[in-house]
């Protein structure tokens, strides 16, 4: 390192350790910007909650946000939170919570199915996912409640778009576009997000109904009515006996519809419910609220699949499609559940090799949907593509990459090869 | 039109004129393409009806593959490119260039699917936005962003600009209720982001490109999510004897965890003006009124409702008044909904500004605004989104006599500035166009603006698309300061700019 390298870097003193844990928005952007002169190819990490979720890329060095955490501001009444990125969600969790306040879109937990425990991860994390849990089709996903944020682009220029009020047009939506971009096209540093008042209760409609085809019926028609639903998804019958609830009086597979709000107004949408999709009471459990919150949290946490030794993908299809698409996969052994009202099917996979994930991928495409592997075995990651691309799209992406990281060195082949 | 300064018009392109008609005979029919002075009228401005310029002339495509075509003859031959919907943006998006190809999407007027089971409907970007709820309200459903343009605005200009309403506070804007695009860009490629699905994989490209007005590519096709009508909506009308009040109110109403469906502020001024011309019955002695909308079920929202009473008359409310049927609480709307024409009946003309506050500041800025109406010898009227923050200041005056509308382009900009620095934006809801673009400076320092355009570059690298809106012209943003200069070289000097 020259002297004046080492004047600009004084804000960061050991660059010599693989792992680099800045506590300071300069820091990191002296570190990306010394990796952007020499070409050092940057790993983006948080807690490590989604690490293994991508494809595998060489870099030199990591640039661990951990370190650099808190709550910039939190305005209650002005429904939002500004953090540093590396904030844990629980952190963030446990403030909001102090104000009857919530991430509504649920961040899908990833720690049970990777190491056997919670890990929420940080916010950069979940927002450079943007994998949202049960409420996704009432309240959007990460995407839609982030309002702003600061971040370092892959030539360490600290740059910003939005802010923290609701509606802002201001310029190009850049949010959005880092949101889900896996740590490819900036670093966040600090994030400012929607958060909304927790309901006052939550009940859960269970459906007993055996089959596939029906329950998948009332998540769309539960969807489609006035009840204004905020869960619905299918459990099949092999992950019955992972629910054992005092409430949950049904056999067989799980239909679960949640239904949020003030009680008057649970139970009234609930008895309209009830109506609208022509049962009657004795077909149905109902989850009182503290059951409900485990019963959803399980769904968000995929709880069905802690510790598990398959392979994991994760298929979105229009609704409409999820039936045939269930049927199609059958002869590849998997097991499934399906949340989002019927939008997204989680599927459990024996024996993937990349001819199999590819035909499954383009069942997946044909019926107007697609998919990304989300656990695989690393002998497998190397050959096969974990998220789906055309060719036109990947041209685009490739240039907006670009844009903001002409060096390719920020997370550099996390998505894409090339990208 | 004041001194607005556009990119520099080409003139080899204004005298090749006959040939690029014979070159755009080749994909079009002859009668989609207007050149004649009388035929393109028409298209010289948007609602931002200040400022005007013709265009070399305007093509009406009726396919995608016809945009593609176009759009690739013009960046092969570097002629400007202006798309159009329905010319109702407030910020000048669609003003043309007088070396421009406008490009009007108007023939794109057909709704292509209505699909019930994935709840969303396929449209051509020409259909009005408030045609997609008529299209499926007969079933109970309805489209949820609700610009007060609605009858006329464009779903794809929707799109462009990310378009808000009076329900965005619940619901969201278009980006929030935006499922798929199928769109063409500057150098023809057709493509689509998203589809029926929630989310699309890999980079937000359907998120990067709504609310990016025209500049990096044409709408073709747009997939809204549709949602089942509320069975019950009741409105509260409540009048406040000072603006901090009704603040309060709305503070409150938010942190006691109630999201309601609608929440508008309008002050003494517009109310007075909208109550006179829609005779809706407003209280039009307070401060500040106030129009709380809850949807719902019956139970819910009649227990809603009842809360925000509490919390109204907690805060010193001067009235108030709960609607007791549907056609009550449309007449409550009523008034709120014409306050652009009753403007019109108080002044020639006026100017409606569209910043963005945290609902805290909602006293502090208004009392801004007033100082500087004084200021400026100019009336205005004040509309507010209560629910998420967005501020349409009304200001009023005569287009016709410039001093006016110089004064009214300064008082508008101090506005906007006075809301970035409370921590609120340039625009909730309208867009930069070309009414902000110098105001820029005020939200973004030059790498913010230097990486949005980078990005505008990798999609449009010749920047023919829309030029001369959303970004600052330099020199301007140079001359009030705000940015240095070096040399006296313009900032982004290696970005083409015409």
């Amino acid at each position: 390192m020259s002297m004046e390298e080492k004047q600009n870097f004084q804000t960061f003193q050991d660059f010599s350790s693989l792992v680099l844990k800045p506590n300071r928005e300069e820091t990191i952007a002296d570190i990306v910007k010394y990796c952007y002169k020499k070409n050092i190819p940057l790993e983006i990490c948080g807690l490590g909650s989604k690490k293994n979720i991508g494809r595998n890329f060489q870099s030199q060095k990591t640039l661990d946000l951990s370190n650099y955490s808190g709550i910039i501001k939190y305005e209650p009444e002005e429904l939002y939170i500004k953090v540093k990125s590396g904030t844990s969600i629980k952190e963030i969790k446990e403030v909001l919570e102090k104000k009857n306040q919530q991430l509504a879109f649920e961040p899908t937990d990833f720690g049970p199915l990777f190491d056997g425990k919670n890990n929420e991860g940080t916010i950069g994390g979940v927002l450079s996912c943007n994998f949202a849990g049960p409420r996704r089709f009432k309240v959007g996903s990460a995407r839609d409640h982030i309002l702003g944020f600061k971040g370092v682009n892959g030539k360490g220029e600290i740059i910003k778009s939005g802010g923290t009020v609701v509606k802002n047009v201001t310029g190009y939506d850049l949010s959005k576009v880092i949101t889900g971009s896996f740590g490819t096209l900036s670093v966040f540093t600090e994030i400012s997000i929607k958060v909304l008042p927790k309901p006052d209760l939550t009940k859960t409609l269970v459906i007993e109904n055996p089959h596939l085809k029906k329950g998948l019926e009332y998540l769309n028609a539960a969807l489609a009515s006035s009840s204004d639903p905020s869960g619905a998804v299918f459990y099949p019958e092999y992950f019955r006996n992972q629910f054992t609830f005092n409430d949950l009086t049904t056999e067989g597979p799980i239909t679960a519809i949640r239904i949020e709000g003030s009680k008057l107004s649970i139970d009234e949408r609930i008895k309209q419910l009830l109506n609208e999709l022509a049962i009657n009471q004795k077909e149905v459990s109902i989850l009182e609220p503290e059951q409900s919150n485990i019963f959803w949290e399980n769904t968000r946490c995929l709880k069905v699949f802690t510790n598990l030794k398959n392979d994991l993908l994760r298929a979105i299809v229009p609704a409409s499609e999820t039936f045939d698409l269930i049927n199609k996969l059958k002869p590849y052994n998997i097991k499934y559940f399906i949340d989002w009202g019927g939008n997204l099917v989680w599927l459990q996979i024996d024996e993937l090799n990349s001819n199999i994930l590819n035909e499954i991928k383009s069942i997946v495409k044909n019926f107007g949907g697609y998919l990304t592997a989300i656990k695989v075995e690393e002998s497998l990651k190397a050959t096969i593509d974990i998220f789906t691309i055309d060719d036109v799209k990947y041209k685009i992406s490739e240039k907006i990459k670009k844009s903001f990281d002409p060096k390719r060195i920020l997370n550099p082949g996390k998505m894409y090869t090339g990208i | 039109m004041t001194s607005l300064q556009m990119p520099k018009v080409q003139q080899s392109i204004l005298s090749s004129k006959d040939k690029i008609i014979s070159e755009l005979k080749k994909i079009l029919n002859s009668n989609n393409i207007l050149s004649h002075e009388d035929e393109i009228r028409p298209y010289e401005t948007d609602a931002l009806a200040a400022y005007k310029q013709k265009p070399l002339l305007v093509v009406l495509p009726e396919t995608v593959e016809q945009v593609s075509e176009i759009l690739k003859y013009c960046n092969d031959n570097r002629i400007k490119v202006v798309p159009r919907g329905a010319g109702t943006g407030l910020s000048g998006g669609a003003l043309p260039l007088a070396d421009c190809v406008l490009l009007s999407m108007g023939k794109f007027n057909k709704i292509l699917e209505i699909d019930y089971k994935n709840r969303c409907v396929v449209a051509q970007p020409c259909v009005t936005n408030l045609a997609i709820t008529h299209a499926v309200q007969d079933n109970k459903f309805y489209y949820a962003p609700d610009p007060s343009s609605q009858l006329a605005c464009s779903i794809g200009g929707n799109v462009a600009e990310n378009s808000g309403g009076i329900h965005s506070l619940k619901y969201g804007a278009t980006t929030n209720n935006l499922l798929g695009i199928q769109v063409v860009l500057m150098d023809g490629t057709i493509t689509r982001f998203g589809g029926k699905t929630l989310d699309s994989e890999g980079y937000d490209l359907l998120g990067l490109m709504t609310g990016s007005e025209g500049l990096l590519g044409v709408i073709t096709e747009v997939t809204v999510k549709i949602l089942r009508s509320p069975e019950v909506a009741r409105a509260a009308l409540i009048g406040f004897s000072t603006i901090e009040d009704a603040g309060k109110c709305v503070s409150e109403i938010i942190a006691k965890g109630i999201i309601p469906a609608g929440m508008e502020i309008m002050d003494k001024a517009l109310t007075k003006a909208t109550n006179d011309y829609s005779k809706a019955g407003y209280p039009v002695d307070a401060e500040a009124m106030m129009i709380v909308e809850l949807d719902g079920t019956e139970a819910e929202v009649s227990e809603l409702i009842k809360r925000v009473e509490d919390i109204a008359n907690k805060n010193k409310c001067s009235s108030i008044k709960i609607s007791k049927s549907d056609e009550e609480r449309l007449k409550f709307w009523i008034g709120r909904k014409a306050a652009f024409p009753a403007c019109g009946d108080l002044a020639p003309d006026y100017m409606c500004m569209d910043g963005s506050i945290p609902r805290g500041k909602l006293a502090e800025v208004l009392k801004e605004i007033k100082r500087l109406s004084e200021k400026y010898s100019l009336p205005v009227a004040n509309a507010f989104h209560a629910g998420d923050g967005n501020l349409h200041p009304l200001i009023m005056f005569n287009a016709n006599d410039s001093e006016q509308l110089r004064k009214t382009e300064e008082f508008g900009s101090e506005i906007l500035k006075y809301c970035v620095k409370v921590g609120g934006a340039l625009t909730g809801e309208h867009g930069v166009g070309i009414e902000k673009r110098e105001l820029m400076c005020e939200a973004f320092n030059d790498t913010d603006i230097r990486q949005q355009i980078d990005i505008k570059v990798a999609l449009d690298p010749n920047s023919l698309l829309n030029p001369g809106k959303v970004f600052p012209i330099l020199r301007k943003c140079a001359e009030e300061g705000r940015v240095h200069v070096h040399g006296g070289k313009t900032k982004f000097p290696d970005i083409p700019r015409f």
